[in-house]
């Protein structure tokens, strides 16, 4: 029996480090290839000695597919591919492919310069690595070899973000790396047709959640900042440089449009201006305001939103600040939480999670007195707010896509197993499918059932349908395997072919029927029996006394001993060995008693 | 092939000339006048290969055809149907049949038979399905023979089984146009077939091809919009459509369940996989919530659009659509909206967010929480955070029509609403201002909402303000802090804006007068008085201090004691504004003013039915006394004239009924004016200067007739035949001045022969309203018209003169509701003191803003005049995107007009 095998490398229970590996009909496929945040040993990056111990990966690899520039889902990439090596193609869109460097470049930086770090990808190896890569567009259909085949859908997410169907044959494979069904500032939200696939792999980070409407979230964002800044008030938003930043961004900068206001807002400035020169690019990606609008104006070109530097936090008055990074750990806007946190007419916004131990988390849990380094205490007078803007799809999102996709099994996978169990039950219990949430390194095996394509000739095919082509029907034919293909030919034909001699093979059967009356009064009772039963066929009375149903034929004659035994001789040949056999059956049921 | 066509062209023509002999005066005729299919015949008959009959045909289908020669052509066009071996030249035969058919006049059953003749040989399905296509042409045009509608139905059922999806689609919108819709009608004896077109169209439900699923419930539907009363067998099927793979089909299933959940509300339905069982109107009501979150956004617009009219659903449902059921790591989560709302009873306010504010509370049973099949949960949370506009405007809609029937989901969907006045979009903020305006009567604003409304005030976009006014003007508040929020946030607004000037008083016109008592006790804060000292005395020219005292004011109408509050200013600026802004300004009863106080106050009591009458009563005692000395009735109509007048500057309802019926007695009495003149007993040379004044007299009274019939909206046909007459008797007294004052007779006879065409046409036009008018100038001129045709010129004007003045005066009915149309100029303002330059040869925009009330379709009839220093106009068509409709009969324009000119001088 066909079989798709999955096995997580990374990403299986857990969230973080995603790298699944897929076979399908003899494929195999590696999704994403990404690095985990919480370690910073050999863990941070995929087993990927699990896929071969000696030999390339290349051999082993037809091809890998990174669904969006997130690192936990490509960070690992120059690794895989340079230093463990790989040479075969890697997939991504357009949008991924233009930020990925930017991001793993930054990276490298951190982890080679600031933490001193060796044994890591160098720079040349990001270049080398995207080399390798080939950029795909939404809804293209793109052959890998000429079995395999994938094709992007749109994700949401972050800019770029895809979902990937892999497809050999007719098994076919769908990953959703992250997605977002609920659109946003600038982008869209996820979506894909009914492709019915063998398997969908889906992210759950949101599984046992059900978000309220982003709609409250924004305008309590809006209304926050807008009061902070009429009280001439300073506001502090700490991001990171991709993503949640962008949206912010163009919330702002259209609330400021709106609503006339002049305040300045800045905008730290480093990676992001590259990537908002992407974001400017790839219009085509946004949502559905960005892209009508970008003819009179790019929502990007932002008109109130100006580079950042570092003498304008002393500036007076009221302005916002996007300063990066997004925990208030170190950098930047932490220098400048240091210089407004004593004013109470301030307020830092946290518009994303914060890990334990960094600033970000301790003023958010309530805490007024910080000790800096060098024992520096700092009192926090200025309002801190906490705003949750995330872009991955909750569990009634999730449910959403798997009845878009109609899927024949789902697998979880990117998420904690806890929660993973609560949706697994859900998608069994209301969707009728298997439903298999593996952990890393534990493989799940799917069967299928592909259907097989077959050539007929249209000849058959016109000569054995009839008009009514609603009825499920019995067809004749031959099938010919030959060459690694199926055709289906007439019998005529196949003999031709195959320099054989045709032979009838006929049945003959006697039915033996208790009628005093004369033959052909008999065969007249028959004759209206069978007519008055078979009403689809054409039963007919033939001169010479023998009734045809379509082409068996059915002769009475007296028993040689026995003149109140009719007997009956039913003749069919093989191909109406359907007909003939209920026809026997019948006769042998005897004639009804009254038949006038 | 080619010349075996031309040897036949020879061979017809030889023929014809043959009969021209034999036939000569019938032949003549068509000799004279070439009919359309002879020329077609010859064409086609010349074409050598299928693209050259091709081009001939199309030329022939851009003329249009008269109805005489209809069946001709299409004799010819059949005829060559037959022989045609090209399929794409038989295709453009059919439909040109279809195309022909169409033609006003032309009855199409002579051609039916042949049409359904050729549908038994053609082998083409493209063809086939453009025959079918031309019979359904025919078909409409004969809906009321009902055995050809049978007949019809039945080559349709026919061809079902064809296998083109092509004509397929078109048999079963034929079945769907003309199948039988009146049961009993269709006897049993004549088609089996054709009884019951409901199955026939059900079983295509499973067609194969997507195209014919739509086509069957589309076709469904059609059957529906003819009045045929649907099975609610077919719910189930239609159900299982929503499902389809096409969006088209799906599209189409959601108006299917939609039309059967409006014909059978209360009949019951079981939950399939469980043994309840609930109405079929909610069972649908979930299934097309179901269908807001589908993967196409056009069936995602179709659904949340229905939802707004299926009111019958139960209101346990209907709420169900805006929750959520939150829950965050599978415990029970409280939406934002619930938590302001308890925020606020609690009496608290936020006071800075904490982490984790909406930390979940209890613990969810796993097994309890469906995630999908919840049918209407949340479908308006989804809805209008959907990613296309059109769909969150289409769930805006519906939730707009569903709270109006409904006041406890109107206070529901209030919290939504609230957000969606900061969508992206301006289409759907504007929308959802709109939505709440109209079930502002259902609801009462909290404080934190009236806080967020209030926020968009600061919006850049003038329709959104002005929109939030409109909203302001008629919503509740609930305490008096929401009352003083408004107040700031309005004059925050001003000092902005300050073009929304007039918007605003209004606003807060209508805020004083519906919250007086909330009013009441800001009045001291919001005049700055003090109980000891005296304090200044503001800026009367001050717009945010004339804002203050429009709130203040209309609420002391309904609040005796606030004037005691007042300090003298008050009192002063009270009597400045209520003469200066009377429009905002009510009067007030205010103790020990006599003076100030205005002597009457109409509108606290208004009686409008005192007036009516009073109305009615003077204009039947107008059209009573008739009779009387022609002096009399001089004076009479003087009074009327002035007592409408005056009634309709008193009554601003009836002002539009008064100036009309005003209008119209001076017509009369101009006329009577007229005819009494003593040029008429003169000698012609002596009454030169006299004429003047009748001449005038009929000028005017045209002028006049055009204004009645063009500048009122609601005048009827009954009111347009008077008016009509009024005009012609002021043509024939011009006829009849003139008369006098010319010499020479040529010029008369023109000016004779136009009147009499003038008659002709009246005549013409109202017939129908000829026997209203017995004794009227016209039914006389009419009874001597054959006199008349006959006559001189002089002997006509003779004529005229008596009927003139024996015609009695006609009766004018009054429409039900009539208003004269009216434009306000708000901008620019007549007097500016800085003229407007501009470079000669270069183009300068002039902001035009105004108010047009009554006027029917401004969009056509609007047009702005700029009228240059030197005399020369302009007449300018404004966009029609640039006039909004605030209100019924108001129209708003605001528009850009653009100004240029040469250079010239005053010399």
């Amino acid at each position: 029996m066909p079989e798709i095998k999955v096995t997580p490398l990374g990403a299986g229970q857990d969230v973080g480090r995603s790298c699944i590996l897929v076979s399908i009909a003899g494929k195999n496929v590696m999704l994403d290839c990404g690095m985990h945040m919480g370690y910073n040993d050999d863990r941070r990056f995929p087993d990927f000695s699990y896929i071969t111990q000696n030999g390339r990966l290349t051999d082993f690899l037809d091809c890998v597919i990174i669904s969006h520039f997130h690192l936990d889902h490509c960070g690992a990439l120059p690794y895989f591919s340079e230093m463990v090596g790989y040479d075969g193609p890697i997939y991504m869109t357009h949008p991924t492919k233009a930020i990925c460097p930017i991001l793993l470049e930054d990276y490298r930086k951190i982890t080679v310069d600031k933490k001193g770090e060796t044994n890591f990808f160098t720079s040349q190896m990001i270049k080398d690595c995207m080399k390798k890569v080939v950029a795909v567009h939404l809804h293209q259909t793109v052959q890998v070899d000429e079995e395999l085949e994938i094709k992007a859908y749109y994700a949401g997410h972050v800019l770029g973000a895809a979902m990937f169907q892999i497809k050999v044959g007719c098994e076919s494979v769908v990953y959703t790396g992250d997605y977002n069904m609920t659109p946003d500032r600038h982008l869209g939200a996820a979506w894909i047709d009914k492709c019915r696939p063998d398997l969908l792999i889906t992210e759950s980070t949101y599984a046992t959640t059900i978000r309220d409407s982003k709609r409250c979230r924004e305008r309590d964002f809006l209304k926050k900042v807008h009061e902070t800044v009429e009280r001439g008030g300073k506001v502090l938003i700490p991001v990171f440089a991709l993503g949640r930043a962008q949206e912010l961004c163009i919330l702002l900068e259209t609330f400021w449009e709106r609503m006339n206001l002049k305040a300045p807002i800045y905008f730290s400035t480093g990676l992001t201006e590259k990537a908002n020169h992407y974001y400017k690019l790839f219009i085509t990606w946004t949502n559905q305001k960005i892209r009508k609008t970008f003819v009179q104006r790019n929502m990007f070109e932002f008109k109130h939103i100006k580079a950042f530097d570092r003498a304008f936090a002393d500036n007076p008055g009221p302005m916002v600040v996007f300063a990066t990074p997004g925990m208030l750990h170190a950098g930047q806007s932490l220098q400048i939480f240091r210089k407004w946190a004593g004013n109470e007419k301030n307020m830092v916004i946290m518009p994303g999670y914060c890990v334990q131990g960094t600033v970000g988390h301790k003023i958010l849990s309530g805490q007024r007195k910080l000790e800096m380094e060098g024992r520096q205490i700092l009192e926090v007078k200025m309002q801190v707010e906490y705003m949750s803007f995330s872009a991955h799809a909750d569990a009634k999102g999730i449910m959403q896509l798997i009845r878009q996709a109609e899927p024949r099994n789902v697998l979880l996978v990117h998420g904690e197993a806890k929660k993973m169990e609560f949706l697994k039950q859900k998608i069994e219990q209301e969707f009728h499918v298997n439903c298999y949430m593996p952990a890393n390194g534990e493989t799940t095996t799917i069967f299928t059932n592909p259907s097989i394509p077959v050539d007929i000739s249209l000849g058959l095919l016109k000569r054995e349908t009839a008009i009514d082509a609603k009825k499920p029907k019995l067809m004749h034919g031959t099938l010919i395997m030959k060459d690694n293909s199926f055709r289906l030919v007439s019998p005529e034909q196949a003999l031709k072919e195959l320099g054989l001699a045709e032979h009838q093979l006929r049945f003959t059967c006697r039915v033996h029927i208790q009628d005093p009356r004369k033959e052909h009064e008999t065969v007249l009772r028959v004759y209206n029996h069978l007519k008055g039963v078979l009403k689809d066929y054409s039963v007919q009375h033939l001169p010479d006394g023998s009734i045809t149903v379509e082409s068996i034929l059915i002769q009475a004659t007296a028993h040689l001993e026995d003149q109140g035994t009719k007997v009956l001789l039913v003749s069919w040949t093989y191909q109406d060995e359907e007909l003939g056999s209920y026809l026997t059956s019948l006769l042998k049921k005897g004639l009804p008693q009254s038949t006038s | 092939m080619a010349a075996h066509l031309k040897k036949r062209v020879y061979e017809e023509f030889t023929k014809v000339v043959q009969q021209q002999h034999e036939d000569l005066s019938a032949k003549k005729l068509r000799l004279t006048k070439p009919s359309k299919s002879a020329a077609l015949h010859v064409d086609l008959c010349k074409a050598t290969s299928p693209a050259d009959a091709l081009q001939y045909l199309l030329q022939f289908a851009r003329k249009p055809v008269e109805v005489e020669s209809v069946e001709g052509v299409v004799r010819i066009l059949l005829e060559h149907y037959y022989k045609e071996n090209d399929a794409s030249v038989r295709l453009k035969i059919a439909s040109l049949l279809g195309l022909l058919s169409k033609t006003p006049g032309f009855s199409p059953d002579c051609i039916m038979d042949d049409a359904i003749n050729t549908l038994q040989n053609e082998k083409s399905h493209q063809v086939l399905a453009q025959l079918l296509d031309t019979l359904l042409v025919i078909g409409t045009k004969l809906t009321e023979n009902p055995s050809v509608r049978m007949r019809l139905v039945e080559v349709a059922c026919k061809h079902l089984t064809d296998s083109s999806h092509g004509v397929r689609n078109k048999c079963l919108q034929l079945i769907g146009c003309l199948g039988p819709v009146e049961k009993g009608v269709a006897k049993e004896a004549e088609s089996q077939a054709a009884k019951d077109v409901q199955k026939i169209i059900g079983d295509h439900f499973n067609d194969q091809d997507p195209r014919v699923r739509t086509a069957a419930i589309k076709a469904m539907l059609q059957l529906h919009e003819r009045g045929l009363k649907l099975q609610q067998a077919i719910y189930g099927q239609a159900c299982k459509l929503l499902a389809d793979d096409y969006e088209q089909v799906r599209s189409a299933a959601v108006q299917l369940i939609w039309v059967l959940s409006q014909l059978y509300p209360e009949s019951i339905v079981p939950i399939p996989s469980s043994n309840e069982e609930i109405r079929l109107v909610d069972d649908a009501f979930g299934k097309i919530c179901h269908m807001v979150s589908d993967g196409s956004w056009v069936v995602r617009v179709q659904a949340a659009k229905l939802l707004g009219s299926m009111q019958q659903v139960s209101s346990h449902f209907l709420e169900q659509t805006l929750d959520k059921k939150l829950m965050s790591d599978l415990r029970r989560k409280r939406t934002a909206h619930e938590r302001a709302k308890e925020l606020y009873s609690s009496g608290e306010f936020s006071s800075g967010r904490k982490w984790g504010d909406d930390a979940p509370k209890e613990e969810i049973d796993t097994g309890a929480v469906n995630l999908i099949e919840s049918g209407a949960c949340g479908a308006f949370v989804h809805g209008l955070e959907d990613e296309m506009y059109e769909v969150r405007i289409a769930a805006v809609e519906a939730l707009c029509m569903l709270a109006q029937s409904s006041p406890s989901f109107a206070e529901k969907c209030l919290d939504f609403l609230v957000d969606m006045f900061n969508d992206e979009i301006e289409e759907v903020r504007l929308q959802s201002i709109h939505t709440m305006r109209k079930i502002s009567n259902n609801i009462t604003l909290r404080e934190d909402q009236l806080d967020t409304v209030l926020a968009v005030l600061e919006d850049s976009s003038r329709d959104i303000r002005e929109a939030l006014h409109e909203l302001l003007c008629c919503t509740n508040v609930s305490t008096k802090e929401g009352i003083h929020l408004a107040l700031v946030e309005l004059l925050k607004n001003l000092t902005k804006y300050p073009t929304d000037r007039e918007s605003i008083w209004k606003c807060l016109k209508f805020l004083g007068s519906r919250h007086p008592t909330l009013v009441l006790p800001l009045v001291p804060e919001l005049l700055s008085t003090h109980p000891f000292f005296d304090t200044p005395e503001p800026d009367m020219d001050d717009p945010a201090y004339i804002a203050v005292l429009v709130l203040i004011f209309n609420a002391a109408k309904s609040c005796p004691t606030m004037p005691a509050l007042f300090s003298d200013h008050t009192f002063r600026h009270y009597a400045y504004l209520r003469d200066s802004l009377s429009h905002l300004v009510p009067p007030l009863r205010l103790p020990g003013r006599k003076l100030v106080s205005s002597p009457v106050s109409p509108s606290i009591t208004p009686h409008e039915d005192p007036s009516q009458q009073f109305l009615h009563q003077s204009l039947e005692r107008v059209y009573n006394l008739q009779h009387l000395d022609p002096q009399g009735i001089q004076e009479l109509l003087e009074f009327t004239i002035r007592d409408l007048q005056r009634l309709g500057e008193l009554q601003s309802e009836l002002a539009g009924m008064a100036d009309f019926t005003a209008t119209y007695l001076q017509c009369q009495l101009l006329l009577i004016k007229a005819l009494q003149e003593k040029l008429w007993n003169v000698a012609a040379p002596l009454y030169l200067k006299q004429n003047a004044l009748a001449s005038a007299a009929a000028k005017q009274i045209l002028e006049e007739t055009y204004k009645m019939e063009f500048m009122y909206s609601g005048v009827e046909s009954r009111q347009v035949v008077i008016i009509h007459h009024m005009r012609l008797q002021a043509k024939a007294l011009q006829l009849i001045v003139t008369a006098r004052t010319t010499r020479g007779v040529e010029p008369l006879f023109g000016m004779c022969e136009k009147f009499l065409q003038e008659v002709d046409s009246f005549q013409r036009c109202f017939i129908s309203e000829l026997p209203q008018m017995q004794g009227s100038f016209v039914d006389k001129l009419l009874d001597l018209m054959p006199r008349l045709v006959t006559s001189k010129p002089s002997e006509v004007v003779k004529i005229l003169q008596t009927t003139l003045r024996q015609s009695t005066f006609l009766h004018l009915p009054l429409p039900e509701q009539l208003h004269r149309a009216s434009a306000n100029i708000i901008e620019p303002t007549g007097e500016s003191d800085n003229p407007l330059r501009f470079t000669s040869g270069l183009v300068v925009a002039l902001d035009v803003d105004a108010t047009l009330e009554h006027v029917q379709d401004p969009q056509g009839t609007v047009k702005v005049q700029v009228l240059y220093p030197d005399g020369q106009a302009q007449l300018i068509h404004p966009k029609p995107a640039d006039f909004r409709n605030p209100g019924p009969g108001r129209h708003r324009l605001i528009t850009q007009v653009y100004l240029s000119h040469t250079a010239w001088t005053d010399i």
